[in-house]
């Protein structure tokens, strides 16, 4: 986009956020307390499906401390991002297995707690939906009796009464049907997973008072601030400008705090105890089944090809398992749609994806919105059809690479502008990943090495409004102070930010001091942070607000130098001369305005004003998908190499590889941070995650002993990354977002590896040894 | 009538990072607790309250302890030290040099535990440095940077240097 040289962009700048990070001093929700917080705890469902038939709070009400018990009918109404389907405390009847039931209030926590476990609910079991596919059998129990009756927060979204479907969305381009017949090689493959959790180190918490003014105050660790305004007013009844929301950092989000669900719970807790400051904070337990988790998913896909390897038709049938309540899992089955076919270019492609009720926990996003999922079953495909067409999978993935001048599943045109180099960045892996050295050998007795490698793209879909704003004031000594309401979640957001404020001014980061925490009433408003959507997006408005700036500290300047603004340029802590650098005025003496040695002032203060809104997005159309919905997509391919002992399935990951094109990258080391603890993520989730249901419904695994992640040493022995930069035209200098890919491709690609390995088509997650063992007693690949 | 009406808080000394101090506690309370709500130190971190995380490591009598897992009566004669204690650490140094925080939620816990690694074990190999930080998670980075931290701890021979 431009050959200027950057001095901070391009540069792995320190993270400002490390050193306090480092002390143990920063302060996550969490680590407020004042005297006289009261503390909320949940009563949850013992039962995944069931009518109540009656909750006894008399011995509750008998603990010392207990000052208020709250249960459903206080608020018997449906609340939900998309499609308002969920109570916010069941009320008549339950859909998972720890719902909240109730809220006690009490002055101590342990006092609060004690009260839960007093409260008496009778149940009448239901019959329950334990997994998708019954759930879309004509005569299954229904989770809803009349989803098509929930009022819909968002267009796209199309639930049906009288059966478990909360959404379903089409894409129909070309003509699936017939190209179908007439395709040389056919390939059809099933793949399934279940539901898992995102395990953000800091559960969910949040503190809320109603103060006498009726501010309603809002403490939280939460993705969606001006989101949780939203859920208030609309749902209840509180003016939006009397909800004020402060988000300190955030120790881990992964979408899982996007969605808002504990702020409406802890404002009924207050306003129960006369608006008092009450604070809600999940136990581990509660914040792995209470609060929403990761959509399970089944899929079946069908490729047809040409005998060369050229994809002419691809048909994709998602089943989403969005559990109880369709919360974001209506928007990643849309997600799931519009990139239904992965980073490849099929003329005629047919998705039919569903968003299905059943009695689990609930599902929100989760770092990738269903592209991990759908890549997971597309990229296993691709190696299935290779292996059919005895072709290398990488060819293959070359021969269909998407290109600028292809359209899209929802028939969006790319552009060199719009989409990242596939091709580079699979050549690029390969090399990494030695893959002409050979996909398997044996290294040892009982041992093989295998690689396995996947392609993924994904776009990042917005509101078609969602905007970001900057506010930028100056100090006395010509530092800036930078407000934007993107959150830090560990992401590097704010580092990312002010290294474009920097750029922009000619600054030093230490001149830059960026607010740390949000709160909704002095920063602009913005969307959310998610959807990798922040730097773009606020890193717009940060270019504006400094244009906006330098107008104003150059307007000044020339009036101080005698000369008009168009002959200066800004840089190094002063405005000056173009022809003679030498010669100009220091940013401090102008930036709260310029006062002339007989004291006469003028110009006053710079305020920087910054904003940018989506352009051109477009919801989808209802029978074909037709639209376009997001900005740009990020392409990238991984690699895993695996070591695995062929006796009893144990595996180790030596290499891990991470090729992204995410355009500019504003700091290598930041966006290296975000492919490899992506890939971390992505892998821990493929070897290891899943919740375990019994025949109940009834999660068996609901804490982090009997959940098992990778932990320190079971990470690939080697983590390679890096990054083909085709500069996005419109993105701040040519950057597309990054946060979410890191986890997409991986357990495409580690499933790849190890079925290459055993020559055994391993189409379900997680990849113990015993669910390999399983496989590989069953069909051959 | 209600046992719980009986619980009787009593005054205990707390000795944490070279000072002592004052402390009203509930015999069920863990030190996790005191030290967050009593003395204000809030580097350790509820993670899951159940020794499975290990976000709440501190050191007590120099060995690192799930304080989610002690009660505060139980260590009233022992020294605890916290993140807060650790102040300039080589390792809080080694964590920022070699990137191996995002969130920061887990960070406490994995600097006061690596402390008592280096410095009890300042020729550990791998097999060793595994086995002592699988007790932490680290959700965010996927441990490489880590890693990376401890090797160079090692390799500088810092880990006298308190
Ligand atoms: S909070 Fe103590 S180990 Fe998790
Ligand atoms: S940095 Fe977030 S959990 Fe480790």
């Amino acid at each position: 986009m431009t050959n200027k040289v950057f001095t901070t962009v391009g540069k792995p700048e320190q993270r400002i956020d490390a050193v306090e990070k480092s002390t143990g001093k920063v302060r996550y929700v969490g680590d407020y307390s004042v005297p006289g917080l009261m503390h909320a705890k949940l009563v949850t469902s013992t039962q995944a499906h069931a009518k109540i038939t009656s909750i006894d709070t008399t011995e509750a009400w008998k603990v010392p401390g207990v000052r208020a018990i709250v249960t459903g009918e206080v608020f018997p109404y449906h609340i939900g991002p998309i499609l308002a389907d969920r109570p916010p405390l069941a009320f008549e009847k339950v859909r998972y297995y720890g719902e909240p039931v109730a809220i006690i209030v009490a002055d101590h926590e342990y006092q609060a707690k004690l009260a839960t476990t007093k409260v008496k609910v009778e149940y009448d079991p239901l019959p329950i939906v334990n997994s998708v596919q019954q759930a879309f059998q004509a005569d299954a129990p229904l989770v809803h009796e009349n989803a098509g009756s929930y009022t819909k927060i968002i267009s796209n979204v199309y639930p049906k009464t009288g059966t478990n479907i909360g959404s379903h969305i089409k894409i129909r381009k070309g003509n699936f049907e017939d190209e179908w017949e007439n395709c040389e090689e056919t390939i059809t493959a099933n793949y399934s997973f279940n539901l898992s959790d995102h395990v953000a180190l800091e559960t969910r918490s949040t503190r809320v008072e109603i103060n006498p003014r009726g501010k309603v105050i809002v403490h939280s660790c939460s993705q969606s601030p001006f989101t949780i305004k939203k859920v208030l007013n609309q749902f209840f009844n509180v003016e939006v400008g009397n909800v004020l929301v402060h988000i300190p950092m955030i120790g881990g989000a992964f979408g899982g705090k996007g969605t808002v669900q504990l702020e409406p719970l802890a404002y009924l807790a207050s306003k129960s105890v006369g608006g008092k400051l009450v604070k809600l904070e999940m136990d581990r337990e509660e914040d792995m089944i209470t609060s929403p988790c990761r959509v399970g998913l089944d899929a079946t896909v069908q490729l047809g090809a040409t005998k060369e390897g050229k994809l002419v038709a691809g048909k994709y049938t998602y089943l989403l398992d969005s559990g109880a309540y369709t919360d974001q899992a209506a928007g990643i089955t849309r997600a799931a749609a519009i990139d239904c076919t992965g980073p490849y270019d099929i003329p005629n492609v047919w998705c039919d994806s569903y968003c299905v009720y059943t009695n689990h926990p609930f599902a929100t996003s989760f770092r990738g919105y269903g592209h991990p999922e759908l890549t997971f079953a597309v990229e296993r495909t691709m190696d299935q059809l290779a292996k059919q067409l005895q072709i290398d999978p990488i060819q293959l993935r070359i021969i269909n690479g998407i290109k600028p001048g292809h359209t899209t599943p929802t028939q969006t045109v790319l552009t060199a502008n719009n989409i990242g180099d596939i091709e580079k960045c699979i050549n690029r892996a390969k090399e990494l990943i030695q893959w002409d050295e050979g996909q398997k050998m044996v290294s040892g007795k009982n041992k093989v090495r295998s690689k396995g490698i996947s392609m993924f793209w994904k776009t990042s879909t917005t509101a078609t409004n969602a905007e970001a704003g900057a506010i930028l004031t100056f100090e006395a000594d010509g530092s800036v102070n930078l407000n934007c309401a993107a959150i830090e979640l560990g992401q590097g957001t704010k580092t990312i930010l002010g290294q474009i404020l920097a750029e922009k001014l000619g600054m030093g980061m230490d001149k830059i001091h960026v607010t740390m925490e949000t709160n909704t009433q002095y920063d602009p408003h913005q969307w959310r942070t998610v959807a990798s959507s922040s730097t773009f997006l606020a890193g717009r408005a940060v270019i504006a607000a400094a244009d906006h700036a330098i107008t104003q500290l150059k307007k000044t300047a020339a009036t101080v130098l005698k000369c008009s603004p168009d002959d200066l340029d800004i840089g190094g802590g002063k405005v000056y001369l173009k022809p003679d650098p030498a010669f100009g005025v220091d940013i401090k003496e102008i930036a709260l305005g310029y006062t002339y040695p007989s004291g006469h002032s003028i110009d006053g203060q710079v305020v920087g004003i910054g904003k940018h809104i989506q352009r051109h997005l477009t919801p989808m159309d209802e029978e074909t998908g037709f639209g376009k919905p997001g900005p740009w997509w990020s392409v990238g391919v991984q690699a895993v190499e695996v070591e695995m002992d062929t006796r009893d399935f144990t595996y180790t990951i030596l290499k891990g590889v991470t090729v992204l094109d995410g355009g500019t990258i504003i700091n290598p080391k930041t966006a290296q941070q975000q492919m490899r603890g992506g890939m971390y993520m992505g892998l821990s989730y493929a070897t290891s995650e899943k919740f375990i249901f019994d025949e109940h419904g009834v999660v068996q695994n609901t804490g982090l002993r009997n959940y098992p992640m990778l932990r320190y040493g079971e990470q690939p022995a080697q983590y390679l990354v890096d990054f083909i930069e085709s500069p996005a035209a419109d993105g701040p200098f040519g950057a597309r977002g990054i946060g979410e890919y890191g986890v997409i491709g991986a357990p495409a690609c580690l499933a790849n590896s190890l079925s290459y390995a055993l020559d055994v088509a391993l189409n379900q997650l997680p990849l113990t040894p015993e669910s390999i063992w399983e496989a590989s007693r069953g069909s051959e690949e | 009538m209600n046992s719980l009406s009986k619980t009787s808080k009593q005054l205990i000394q707390l000795h944490v990072n070279g000072e002592t101090h004052d402390a009203v506690v509930r015999s069920a309370d863990t030190l996790l607790i005191a030290l967050r709500e009593q003395l204000g130190l809030t580097g350790a971190k509820r993670g899951c309250e159940n020794g499975d995380c290990g976000a709440c490591s501190v050191l007590i009598n120099g060995k690192p302890s799930h304080s989610c897992l002690s009660l505060a009566v139980e260590v009233i004669d022992q020294p605890i030290t916290t993140i807060e204690g650790l102040m300039d650490s080589p390792v809080s140094k080694a964590f920022v040099d070699n990137w191996a925080i995002q969130c920061g939620y887990c960070t406490p816990g994995f600097i006061v535990n690596c402390h008592s690694l280096i410095t009890t074990h300042p020729d550990a190999n791998d097999e060793l440095i595994e086995e002592w930080l699988q007790s932490n998670i680290c959700r965010c980075t996927g441990y490489e940077e880590i890693r990376e931290a401890v090797h160079t701890l090692l390799a500088s021979g810092q880990t006298e240097n308190e």
